[in-house]
C-alpha cells in the first residue's frame, strides 16, 4: 500500500475520533432521572406513561386551543379535580419544583426546552 | 465542472481569502447577534427594518436583473447576449443567496424561520416572498447549472430545460413585484403607498442589475481572457440607461403627486429624505447628503454611460455604472425602506443609524454573495474558454 | 441496457418524490390549516371608514374618555403602571429598545389626521392613551407569515410568542404604531444591576428577544370574567369602558350610544375597536 503510515496513522485519528462518545464517558454511568413527585396529590393531569411519552404535545395542544380557540382554561382530572390548563400556573402548581422535576429528566436526556425563557418557573418568582 | 474554480492565480487566491477574512468577521458578530439580540444594531421600535432588510430589497432587484440577459437571448434568440446570459443567470444565483441570508440575518427568532412553511399563509406577502425567491433561486441553478454543463460536453443543452428557461422570466418580475407589495400594501406607510412602487422597483432593477453585471464584465475582461463581447456590452449599455431614466422618470412622478396634491403626510417622508425635517426644534436630516448624493450619481452617470459607449471607453463605462449603481443603491436601500419609517405612524421622529456588528454583518453577508458569484463565474468562464478556444 | 436503466432511474426517481409528496400535500388540505382570516366572525360592509355591519359574534371594544384623564392627573400613569406590570413589559430605560403596550401620547400624535388648525387649547396638553386598537381588519394580521399573529372570535388580535419568528413585518404594517420588539432579552439587567422587569408577576410569563409584543386585552383576565387591568383602574371615575360592542347592553355600547367619539385613522379602513372621547 502506498503511503501506508500516513494512511495508518490517519485511520486511527478517524476511528478514535468517531468513537468518541464511547469511551469518553467509560465507566461513568449517570443514574436514571429522579424527576420529584409532588406530595399530597394523588392524581395528575393525565397517567403517567402518557405524560412521559406526550407531555409536549399536551401543553402545544393547550396553547393553541386556548389561545386561538378561545377553548378553556380549565380541565379536570379522570377524578374530577380541576386544574388550570397552563404550565406555569398549572403544571407548576403541583409539580412545583423546576430542578427536582423538569430538569431531572431533561438534563439527563441532554434536551433544553425554551419554554423557561419566557414562562417564569415557581423557584424564580422574585 | 465546478473544479474549475479551485485553480487560479495568486490574485484569485487573494480574493478568495479576503472574502473568507471579511465572512469569517461577519460570522463572529452574528454569534454576538444571536445572543445579545437584533439590539446590538441600530434599529428601534420605531424604525424597525434598518440594513439587513434594505439590502435584501436591492438584492432582489439585483437578481431580478439578470431577466434582462435572459428574456433577448432565450427568448427572441439575441445570439449576441451568447456569452454574457450565463453570468446574468449566476448573479441571480449570488443575489438571491445574499438576499435569503439578509433575511436570517434579520429575524428575531432565525431557529424558527421554517414556521413560515410549516403555517403556510397566503394572505402574508412574506410567505409569497419566500415561495418566489427560493423558486427563482432553484430555477436559475438548474437552468445555469444544465446549459453549462451541456456546453462543457459540447451538446446543445436538452430540451426539457426550455420550460424552465421560459418560466425564469416572468418569474423574474415576480420576485421583485412580491418584493414591491410587501411594501406598498401597507396601510399606514404612506411613502410606500403607492402603485408606483413595483413599476419603481423593476425599473432600478434592471438597470442595478445590469450595472452591476457591466462593470464585473470588465474587471473579467482585464484579468482573464472572457470578453463578452462590443454588442453585448452596447446593448446592455442601453438596458441600463433606459431603465435608470425610467427609474428617475417615476421617481419625479413621485415629487409631483406629492409636492402638486401638497398633502402634508404625502410630502413629509420625501421632506425628510431630499430636504430634512424640523419637529419641535429639532432637525433631522442625516440622510440628506445619500440622497441628493444619489441623485447627483443618477444624473451624471446615465449621460456619461452613453457617452462612454460613444467614445468606446471601457474605464468611462466602468465608472458610470458604479455610479449608477451606488445611485440606486442608495436610493433602494437606504431612501426607500428607512423612509418609510419617517416620521413613524405617531408622527414622530427617530433616525437611524447602523452599528458596527450590524455593517460586519452586512459587509459578511455580501463577501458570501461575491464569493458564491467568484465560483459560479470562474466555473463558467472556465468552461467557456475552454470550449470557445479549444 | 443503458437507456433502460436511464428510464428506470427517472421512474424510480418521479415514484419516490410522488410518493413523499402525496400524503403531505392531503394531509395539509385535509387538516384544512388555511385559516387566513382576520375577520371577527362578523361580515363587513366592503366601503371602509364606518359603514354598517351585519353583527353576528362577539366583538370587544373600549371607550376612552380622554377628559377624565385630565381631570384626574396621574390616573393615566396608574393605569398604565398596572398594565405594564401585570404582564411583566420590561423597561430597557432607553428609546430605542423600548416595550410598551401602554402609553400616552399628545393629541396631533394619536390623531394626525385629524384637523390641528385652530385647534381647542383644551388639547394642547391632554394625555391621550394609545394602545392596539384591535382592529376588525387588522393589517398586522394580513402581514404575518406565520400567523403568529391572529384575529380571535371574540375581536381581541393576540399574539402567539411560540410561532413568531420575529420578522416584524407586523411592526411595518401596524398604521398606529402599536407593537413593539424585543430587541434584548427582557429578563436581563441594566449596567447597575437592576433587572428591566422591576416586578415580576409570577401568574404570567414574561417574552423572550425576537418576538414582537402588544397589548393583549388581557385576554388572561378575560377568561375569568375580570375586564382589562387599565380599564379596571380607571373604572372608578369613569375613565374607561369595555365590552362587547355587539351587545346593545354592555358598557361600551351604552357609552357610544350616549357620547361623540373619534377614532384614529379611520380612512384606512381598519375599524378599530377603540374609541375616544375628546
Amino acid at each position: 500500500m502506498h503511503n501506508k503510515g500516513q494512511i495508518l496513522f490517519g485511520l486511527a485519528v478517524f476511528l478514535v475520533l468517531m468513537t468518541f462518545p464511547l469511551w469518553y464517558n467509560a465507566g461513568n454511568a449517570r443514574q436514571l432521572p429522579k424527576p420529584e413527585k409532588p406530595k399530597g396529590y394523588t392524581q395528575c393531569v393525565e397517567d403517567t406513561q402518557y405524560m412521559r411519552t406526550t407531555h409536549m404535545k399536551l401543553l402545544n395542544d393547550w396553547r393553541d386551543n386556548i389561545l386561538r380557540e378561545s377553548g378553556s382554561r380549565i380541565g379536570a382530572t379522570k377524578n374530577g379535580t380541576e386544574y388550570l390548563r397552563s404550565l406555569q400556573n398549572g403544571c407548576m402548581k403541583c409539580h412545583a419544583s423546576k430542578k427536582k422535576f423538569c430538569d431531572e429528566c431533561h438534563t439527563y436526556a441532554a434536551v433544553k426546552p425554551y419554554c423557561w425563557d419566557c414562562h417564569i418557573s415557581p423557584k424564580e418568582a422574585m | 465542472m465546478i473544479e474549475k474554480a479551485l485553480k487560479g492565480s495568486k490574485g484569485y487566491w487573494a480574493w478568495m481569502l479576503f472574502l473568507l477574512a471579511i465572512m469569517g468577521m461577519g460570522g463572529m458578530f452574528y454569534v454576538q447577534q444571536f445572543n445579545y439580540g437584533l439590539g446590538i444594531t441600530g434599529m428601534s421600535r420605531d424604525v424597525s427594518w434598518g440594513v439587513y432588510i434594505s439590502q435584501f430589497t436591492f438584492l432582489v432587484g439585483v437578481a431580478a436583473g439578470g431577466l434582462m440577459l435572459v428574456l433577448p437571448y432565450y427568448l427572441h434568440n439575441y445570439k449576441a447576449f451568447g456569452r454574457i446570459t450565463i453570468l446574468g443567470e449566476f448573479m441571480a444565483i449570488a443575489a438571491v443567496a445574499m438576499c435569503l441570508m439578509f433575511i436570517i440575518a434579520d429575524l428575531g427568532q432565525p431557529m424558527r424561520a421554517l414556521n413560515v412553511l410549516l403555517h403556510p399563509t397566503p394572505n402574508s406577502m412574506l410567505f409569497w416572498d419566500m415561495i418566489v425567491l427560493n423558486g427563482y433561486l432553484f430555477l436559475n441553478i438548474l437552468c445555469g447549472w444544465v446549459v453549462l454543463h451541456s456546453e462543457y460536453k459540447g451538446i446543445k443543452y436538452p430540451h426539457w430545460v426550455k420550460p424552465f428557461i421560459y418560466l425564469s422570466i416572468p418569474w423574474a418580475i415576480s420576485i421583485h413585484t412580491v418584493t414591491a407589495f410587501l411594501y406598498c400594501g401597507l396601510p399606514g406607510r404612506h411613502f410606500w403607498l403607492t402603485a408606483i412602487l413595483a413599476p419603481r422597483f423593476l425599473s432600478s432593477a434592471f438597470a442595478a442589475g445590469p450595472a452591476l453585471l457591466m462593470i464585473i464584465a470588465l474587471i473579467m475582461k482585464r484579468t482573464t481572457k472572457f470578453d463578452v463581447g462590443e454588442v453585448a456590452k452596447s446593448k446592455l449599455v442601453t438596458i441600463i440607461g433606459y431603465a435608470a431614466l425610467l427609474n428617475f422618470f417615476f421617481l419625479a412622478c413621485e415629487f409631483f403627486v406629492a409636492y402638486y396634491s401638497n398633502i402634508p403626510g404625502h410630502k413629509h417622508t420625501l421632506e425628510y429624505l431630499f430636504w430634512g425635517l424640523e419637529h419641535h426644534g429639532e432637525v433631522y436630516n442625516n440622510l440628506v447628503p445619500f440622497m441628493r448624493g444619489s441623485l447627483a450619481m443618477g444624473f451624471v452617470g446615465i449621460p456619461l454611460l452613453f457617452f462612454s459607449r460613444a467614445k468606446k471607453s471601457d474605464g468611462l463605462l466602468a465608472a458610470s455604472c458604479v455610479l449608477i449603481f451606488l445611485s440606486l443603491w442608495i436610493d433602494k436601500g437606504l431612501g426607500l425602506v428607512l423612509g418609510g419609517f419617517v416620521p413613524n405612524p405617531l408622527e414622530h421622529i427617530t433616525e437611524y443609524y447602523p452599528t458596527v456588528p450590524e455593517v460586519g454583518i452586512t459587509a459578511a453577508v455580501w463577501a458570501t454573495g461575491f464569493f458564491i458569484l467568484t465560483i459560479l463565474y470562474k466555473t463558467a468562464i472556465g468552461v467557456k474558454l475552454e470550449k470557445e478556444i479549444g | 441496457m443503458e437507456k433502460n436503466r436511464r428510464d428506470f432511474l427517472k421512474i424510480a426517481g418521479l415514484s419516490a418524490i410522488a410518493g413523499i409528496g402525496a400524503p403531505t400535500a392531503f394531509n395539509m388540505l385535509l387538516r384544512g390549516e388555511v385559516h387566513a382570516s382576520s375577520e371577527g366572525g362578523h361580515v363587513t360592509d366592503p366601503h371602509a371608514g364606518g359603514g354598517t355591519e351585519v353583527k353576528t359574534g362577539k366583538r370587544l371594544g373600549m371607550v376612552i374618555d380622554v377628559k377624565k384623564f385630565v381631570e384626574n392627573p396621574g390616573l393615566a400613569e396608574r393605569c398604565i403602571a398596572a398594565c405594564h406590570t401585570i404582564h411583566n413589559v420590561p423597561d430597557f430605560g432607553n428609546k430605542k429598545d423600548e416595550i410598551k403596550w401602554l402609553w400616552t401620547e399628545k393629541f396631533e400624535n394619536t390623531f394626525p389626521d385629524h384637523s390641528q388648525y385652530k385647534r381647542h387649547e383644551a388639547l394642547d396638553e391632554m394625555p391621550i392613551l394609545t394602545l392596539c386598537n384591535h382592529c376588525d381588519q387588522p393589517p398586522c394580521v394580513r402581514a404575518c407569515p406565520t400567523k403568529a399573529t391572529f384575529k380571535r372570535d371574540d375581536g381581541v388580535v393576540a399574539m402567539d410568542y411560540h410561532r413568531c419568528i420575529g420578522c416584524r413585518f407586523c411592526m411595518a404594517a401596524c398604521p398606529y404604531g402599536a407593537r413593539s420588539f424585543n430587541w434584548r432579552d427582557p429578563r436581563g439587567k441594566d449596567e447597575n444591576g437592576n433587572p428591566f422587569i422591576k416586578t415580576v408577576n409570577p401568574e404570567f410569563p414574561t417574552r423572550m428577544r425576537g418576538v414582537v409584543e402588544k397589548c393583549n386585552l388581557c385576554v388572561e383576565r378575560l377568561a375569568f370574567g375580570k375586564i382589562p387591568a387599565c380599564v379596571e383602574e380607571a373604572s372608578a371615575v369613569g375613565g374607561m369602558f369595555f365590552g362587547d360592542l355587539n351587545d346593545s347592553n354592555s358598557p361600551v355600547s351604552q357609552t357610544l350610544l350616549h357620547n361623540f367619539t373619534i377614532q384614529r385613522k379611520p380612512a384606512l379602513g381598519t375599524l378599530p375597536s377603540l374609541f375616544y372621547i375628546i
